[in-house]
């Protein structure tokens, strides 16, 4: 613990010191971007900021990060900051949809680009923003429907772990799901009920359903909406006498390093990746728009892969140190 | 509830409503008291709601003690996640069990310390004083995880979550013997009665030579170890400390066991049994809502509706139409609402 | 001291006639008569219970009067509230002042009748008429400073001010002065004065008769409930002013017990407090008390008994002096400090400090005895029940049984169990508060009889009472405190409800300070 903490501390210092360096630097023309982040409720938000930061460090890009504390206030506060600032973009993962027209505006009018990261926000003027860089949050649930129709050549009874009732993610996640659903006739949904997106109730959720299906005989696979409530999911399938990925079939979204590294231990089958990279693509579309001025499309929408225990050990080895 | 009318009347609404509820499971599903053994492990519903009833019921045992003072403990929740986060992180680090348990078990007194000193020399208000350590202590959680949901494999730690002792689960034996460890602590000893004392009246039990602050800081760092226990079972069941949910939103279902169990939020007379048989109704609850199959939306609704029934039935007003056993308790018993003079939470 | 400057009118500004209010079948006011002149202050006297507050509460409407007429310069009145009053020229400022300590002086000034412009509140109006208010009264303070931030004197000037532009004329005073201290209560005198000189007619409650000798022309006695009397300042001399108010015959019975041992003198004291006091609460005092005796204290009400004996056991900690017992300087922080000393105390406020109203008679009973053995050495409870059964009939506490909540006993069953919690403890000093207040007379008879068999026994025993006749009966020393300071010690023979009354009563000697 106190070793990870020297390090971290020594990181910090470092960091320090580059930033230092870069505002000495500044002249050499290096590309500035204000990154106001939610803050680090998750584990994949924890990965999301880490990544923008090598992202930013491969290019060249000097990068100042904001933590909001889940604030909107706080947001609003980084980016009149950023604005005030003269920074070259400005990187928003905006904390609700709503109530950014005015500030996007001061933004605008300082001819600084807005760039969306990981979720939209709903505004009448289009051109407020630049581009926003999001996953498609339905379309990972048909991912993870399809590959379970093919897996199980369209005859599956599955239970299902849902995010917390009423999130966006849980609402599209499930749409997705259902589409295959309702494309498979011997598919069907047998158990719906919410995991809260964590892994304690995950557990439970999963206990009651395999109490309520015949001791989880007539589970033939749980799909999560995200991974940890997988990870949760089969240690109850296990606690139970079943096997996990054998027995009754593991399906989950997000990609984070444990769900690799219980499928290298065959006791989840598939997952797929919401990339915590989404600062990459964002940071080639400034370059590109700084370059020669080409517009990137308005929205980027980032790769929803499917991950199969096949290359889950080298995945697992080369996530645990990005989360 | 009554003061004055021993005997059995007196817990009537929650051992009924406890059997009602554990009734209207089985109704639900018929298997729900059907038990077996796995891996040497009891196996079942019914097991299903002791165990996983045991993080609320070991809030619900330093909750209870901490009400009986007329005050509330908001934090338990977030000592739950700092704990585990401790717990995790250390054996991530190698760690042994002795060492990893010692910490955050301290972790908890340390918390539980700081809310007591809060309250009892520093006289701030309870709900005020342990709010802090409520939005804090998470962030403290977070301090230590890195942000991260850290997880373990060692087994000695997993096996206080997911293991048996005589094939009941570890959390279920836990909770049974720091009930028994409690219950011990504060009838065995003046410190139960002095503890009523102090919530019922706390000038007048100063007036009498009751060391108050003693009293007061002592309960909170026993529920400070409550909830430490609670969370270093929660993590162990998941085999990783969630610093973001860990014991997120349990203090409130700590309160409302305490509740249910019938001891007066305006402190004084206390009962740990009936806050594990409180903390029971609320998980044979949850566990009801899971194996029924309602659509998760309902989830809060159900939950609201049936604990309102249990409430009401404890509620004085109502309790006067009802029919009532013999030997119960006359109407002319009904304890008076306690005059604001007599307060000893005032900061 | 003044005498009245009032113009002679037909009507006096307030007539009270034959005023009657009853509650559950007690007569708290029973046809009593009152009048206010113009320009005057008027001094309403009376022990606890005596109907003072109930007169300017009925006055005032917050009660409703069963009987009697009330006119204001020859115009019936029927206010049925404290604002109703005010509008009727009828301003009430309490001792803790009914204003709201979070928003400013001018907000409290004007609270409910802001200066107003285009729908808003004109604050700068507010400001510069809040200044010109507080001018004459010779405050000049920031009124956009929370009023809160301001002593209490302060405040209560600022309350007058309020009563007074709110077009006041007649001003009732409800105990103003009693947590003032002396600078504080001359300016207040200073304003009252201010006031009678335009004529307003001040209504003035206190406890202080110091106080009413210096600032008042006239004085109105009420007891039980009743009118006493009437009198001008000028013609009623102290003595006939405390007999008044207590009501006792001045050629009282002869003292009646004896002495005592002699030699109870010349025992060393077991505690002894020297220049002990607490600023604000009581000025320092000499003490001792020997093993043995039967020490009372005696005076009006608010004249420092409870505050003096709430320092001997801790609840109020002295800021100055010290407290040795058996010779040993001791330190008194705390009840827990006098507990471990071997002292006891039942307060004057039983439900308030005493009793643990939900827990039994017998947790009640042995509370004192097991808090002083600690938490980890706990009564068995057979031990418990042996204690509790044997004070049950020692003192004959009615209850049906000890493990009833104490909470439903009567007054004076709770004051029995208060004293066997104590008894319980053995205790060397037994401080009693006013030990027989709200009991009925037999349990009274009972209570005294005990208190006669411990000192017997060797305790010795502080007494407050406003009883007279009982401190006489059964104490061989009587301290009599006047204006929150110790002023007289009767011994022995000396003990008289005669003598008590005149120590009372007698006028401050010159050269004497208020705190």
């Amino acid at each position: 613990m106190s070793r990870k903490w020297v390090i971290s501390a020594a990181t910090a210092a470092a960091a320090l010191f580059i930033g230092l360096g870069a505002v000495q630097a500044a002249d050499a023309k290096k590309l500035v971007v204000g990154f106001s982040q939610i803050g680090s409720e998750s584990g994949w938000r924890a990965a999301e900021t880490k990544t923008a930061k090598t992202e930013a460090e491969k290019r060249g890009i000097d990068l100042k990060i904001s933590d909001a504390q889940q604030k909107q206030e706080n947001q609003i506060k980084a980016v009149r900051s950023f604005v005030a600032q003269g920074v070259d973009a400005i990187f928003i993962a905006p904390v609700v949809a709503t109530g950014w027209d005015s500030v996007l505006k001061e933004a605008k009018e300082a001819k600084i680009p807005v760039m969306l990261l990981d979720r939209q926000i709903e505004t009448k003027d289009q051109s407020l923003y630049m581009t926003a860089v999001t996953s498609d949050t339905v379309h990972e649930g048909r991912v993870a429907g399809e590959w379970l129709a093919k897996k199980t050549g369209g005859k599956c009874a599955v239970v299902e772990l849902q995010g917390t009732v009423g999130s966006s993610p849980a609402i599209n996640r499930k749409k997705g799901f259902d589409e295959v659903v309702a494309k498979n006739p011997g598919m069907k949904i047998i158990r719906t009920q919410s995991g809260d997106f964590t892994r304690a109730k995950g557990k439970e959720v999963m206990e009651s359903f395999i109490k309520a299906e015949n001791g989880g005989k007539d589970i033939c696979a749980v799909y999560a909406h995200n991974d940890d409530m997988a990870v949760g999911a089969i240690q109850a399938i296990k606690e139970a006498g079943l096997k996990p990925g054998k027995d009754i079939l593991v399906v989950s979204i997000d990609g984070v390093p444990d769900i690799f590294k219980a499928m290298s231990e065959g006791e989840a089958n598939a997952t797929v990746e919401l990339t915590p990279n989404m600062a990459g693509p964002a940071f080639d579309a400034l370059i590109a728009y700084k370059k020669d001025g080409k517009m990137p499309p308005k929205w980027i929408q980032t790769e929803s892969k499917l991950f199969t225990p096949d290359t889950a050990k080298e995945e697992y080895e080369r996530r645990k140190d990005a989360y | 509830m009554t003061l004055s009318a021993p005997g059995p009347s007196r817990n009537l609404p929650q051992y009924g409503a406890l059997i009602a509820v554990l009734l209207a499971n089985w109704l639900l599903f018929p298997d729900f008291f059907a038990i077996r053994l796995q891996d040497g492990r009891l196996f079942g519903s019914l097991i299903d709601v002791l165990n996983r009833g045991a993080p609320v019921a070991l809030l619900a045992i330093g909750m209870t003690m901490v009400i009986a003072t007329r005050g509330v403990d908001l934090s338990v929740g977030a000592v739950m996640a700092i704990s585990g986060a401790v717990a995790a992180t250390m054996t991530g680090a190698g760690w042994g069990l002795p060492a990893v348990l010692a910490a955050s078990l301290a972790a908890g007194l340390l918390c539980g310390l700081w809310n007591g000193l809060l309250v009892a020399v520093l006289r701030i208000q309870p709900i005020i004083a342990t709010l802090i350590l409520m939005v804090a202590g998470r962030g403290i959680a977070q301090l230590v995880t890195e942000g991260q949901i850290v997880t373990f494999t060692s087994p000695a730690l997993a096996f206080i979550g997911g293991g048996s002792f005589l094939t009941v689960p570890m959390p279920v034996v836990i909770t049974i013997a720091l009930l028994a460890v409690t219950a011990l602590l504060v009838r065995a000893t003046a410190l139960g009665l002095m503890i009523e004392a102090v919530g019922v009246n706390r000038l007048s039990s100063a007036g009498a030579g009751v060391n108050t602050p003693v009293v007061l800081v002592a309960v909170y760092v026993w529920c400070g170890l409550c909830a430490a226990v609670a969370g270093l079972i929660v993590t162990a069941d998941i085999r990783g400390a969630d610093a973001n949910n860990a014991g997120l939103w349990l203090e409130l279902d700590a309160i409302l066991a305490v509740v249910v169990g019938g001891t007066s939020l305006l402190g004084g007379r206390f009962g740990l049994v009936l806050s594990v048989v409180g903390a029971l109704i609320i998980q044979a609850m949850n566990t009801g809502i899971l194996l029924s199959g309602f659509k998760p939306e309902f989830n809060l609704i159900v939950k609201a509706g049936v604990l309102l029934v249990v409430l009401l039935l404890q509620s004085p007003t109502l309790t006067l139409f009802l029919p009532r056993p013999k030997g119960a308790r006359p109407m002319g018993t009904v304890k008076p609402p306690v005059a604001p003079t007599s307060g000893g939470a005032k900061p | 001291m003044t005498a009245s400057t009032a113009p002679p009118s037909s009507a006096p500004l307030l007539a009270i006639r034959g005023l009657s209010k009853a509650f559950l079948g007690v007569q708290a006011l029973d046809g009593v008569d009152f009048t206010l002149r113009h320009g005057e202050i008027h001094a309403l006297l009376g022990e606890n219970g005596a109907g003072k507050s109930t007169l300017i509460k009925t006055l005032t409407g917050v009660y409703q009067r069963d009987g009697g007429t009330v006119a204001l310069e020859g115009r019936e009145i029927a206010p049925r509230g404290v604002e109703e009053a005010q509008r009727l020229h009828i301003g009430t400022v309490y001792q803790e002042v009914n204003l709201l300590p979070n928003l400013s002086v001018a907000e409290n000034l004007f609270l409910g009748r802001q200066p107003m412009r285009w729908g808003l509140v004109d604050r700068g109006a507010m400001r510069r008429r809040a200044r010109a208010i507080l001018m004459p009264y010779g405050l000049s303070i920031d009124v956009t400073a929370p009023l809160g931030r301001f002593s209490v004197a302060t405040q209560q000037i600022i309350a007058i001010a309020r009563a007074v532009d709110m077009s006041a004329k007649v001003l009732i005073l409800d105990e103003p002065t009693a947590s003032l201290d002396a600078q504080e209560v001359a300016v207040l005198f200073k304003v009252m004065r201010t006031l009678r000189s335009r004529g307003i007619g001040i209504v003035f409650v206190t406890h202080f008769l110091d106080q009413v000798y210096e600032v008042c022309d006239r004085i109105t006695v009420l007891r039980n409930g009743r009118l006493v009397g009437e009198r001008r300042t000028a013609e009623l001399p102290r003595l006939d002013l405390v007999a008044m108010m207590l009501g006792r015959e001045l050629e009282a019975a002869a003292h009646r017990i004896d002495l005592g041992p002699a030699e109870l003198d010349s025992r060393p004291p077991l505690a002894s407090f020297k220049a002990f006091g607490k600023s604000r609460s009581v000025e320092p005092f000499d003490l001792d008390i020997r093993p043995g005796e039967v020490v009372a204290l005696a005076g009006l009400l608010g004249s420092g008994r409870t505050e003096t004996v709430r320092l001997v056991f801790g609840m109020d900690r002295a800021d100055q002096g010290e407290a040795t017992v058996d010779g040993r300087k001791v330190r008194l922080k705390g009840p827990r400090d006098a507990v471990r000393l071997g002292f006891g105390f039942c307060p004057e406020d039983r439900k308030k400090e005493g009793i643990v109203g939900e827990l039994s008679v017998r947790e009640n009973i042995i509370l004192a005895l097991q808090a002083r053995q600690g938490w980890l050495k706990p009564i068995p409870r057979r031990r418990q029940e042996e204690i509790a059964d044997r004070f049950i009939r020692l003192l004959d506490i009615r209850t049906p049984d000890a493990e009833r909540p104490i909470q439903l006993l009567s007054g004076g069953n709770q004051q029995k169990a208060l004293l066997a919690r104590w008894l319980a403890t053995e205790p060397r000093l037994l401080i009693l508060d006013e030990p027989t207040r709200g009991i009925d007379v037999g349990a009274h008879a009972e209570i005294i009889r005990l208190i006669e068999r411990l000192c017997a026994d060797g305790m010795a025993l502080l007494v407050v009472s406003s009883e007279l006749e009982e401190i006489v009966a059964y104490s061989r020393r009587v301290v009599v405190l006047r204006d929150r300071r110790h002023v007289a010690e009767l011994r022995g023979g000396e003990v008289s409800v005669e003598r008590i009354v005149a120590a009372i009563a007698s006028e401050s000697k010159s050269g004497e300070v208020r705190q």
